[in-house]
């Protein structure tokens, strides 16, 4: 099959996360991946960014197919049932938003920067090599460690589901495409 | 020698999440991610690889062999 400029987009993906690792800022970049696949489901009504722009998705799919990293298993039915598809999706909002007041305390002065990415909600890991102080606020950072970890936190996620499952497993549960999928069952409706 | 039934592949539209790999890997084109919401197969192009199957990471495509 012929090959199309989008279907190196993988290249983009490993290079965001390879930018977070020596410098946090670079993190913001990431917004585009959130922002484009809304803007498409909500334009056009397509899920355009899943089925074509998603880097994330071609580098699981690349290291579980080519690569072979992938045990290539159905998925259990419970996860991809909505109950868990849906509950994933808020689970996903309510720590996001954590991590959004976590970005405003320190915006408030109430909190110190912490140089820190978290990994699955939970781990701390060492991340001070990436940030060198800049003339902007400490809350900028704050919001550039808080999205890393969020990036870094599902990519690890869609890694272990991708080895146990099928390559693109993460597809399945993904928070931004139930979004999409749901904004575009609704202008469907609509229309 | 026998003939070997045609299949076709089928969606459990319910479940589908419309990621569109199914429609990254048909041969011929015979399955898109319709309006976002779910994979539709064309059933006159279909030649029941299996592709689309052993790809969606859902799980919820099917071979089903076609009634005469």
């Amino acid at each position: 099959m012929k090959k199309r400029w989008y279907d190196y987009l993988w290249i983009v993906e490993l290079t965001y996360l390879a930018l977070g690792f020596f410098n946090i800022l670079f993190a913001w970049l990431g917004l585009l991946f959130f922002f484009i696949p809304l803007i498409i489901s909500a334009v056009r009504g397509t899920k355009g960014y899943c089925n074509h722009y998603c880097g994330r998705g071609q580098v699981f799919g690349l290291l579980g197919g080519r690569f072979g990293l992938s045990r290539k298993k159905d998925i259990p039915k419970w996860m991809r049932s909505k109950w868990f598809r849906y509950g994933f999706l808020i689970f996903f909002f309510i720590m996001f938003f954590q991590m959004l007041w976590n970005t405003y305390l320190v915006f408030a002065g109430v909190q110190d920067l912490r140089q820190a990415v978290t990994l699955l909600w939970t781990f701390k890991l060492p991340w001070h090599w990436a940030y060198h102080g800049t003339l902007l606020h400490p809350g900028v950072a704050q919001f550039a460690f808080g999205f890393y970890s969020v990036m870094l936190t599902s990519t690890v996620l869609g890694l272990v589901t991708m080895v146990l499952f099928k390559p693109r497993s993460w597809c399945v549960y993904c928070p931004m495409g139930t979004m999409t999928q749901l904004i575009c069952k609704a202008r469907s409706g609509k229309g | 020698m026998g003939t070997r039934k045609k299949r076709r592949a089928v969606v459990d539209a319910g479940a589908c999440v419309a990621c569109g790999c199914c429609a990254k890997v048909c041969p011929v084109s015979a399955i898109e991610v319709w309006r976002g919401i779910r994979a539709v197969v064309n059933g006159e192009m279909c030649v029941g690889c299996g592709r689309c199957e052993r790809e969606c990471p859902a799980s919820v495509i099917e071979l089903q062999e076609v009634q005469p």
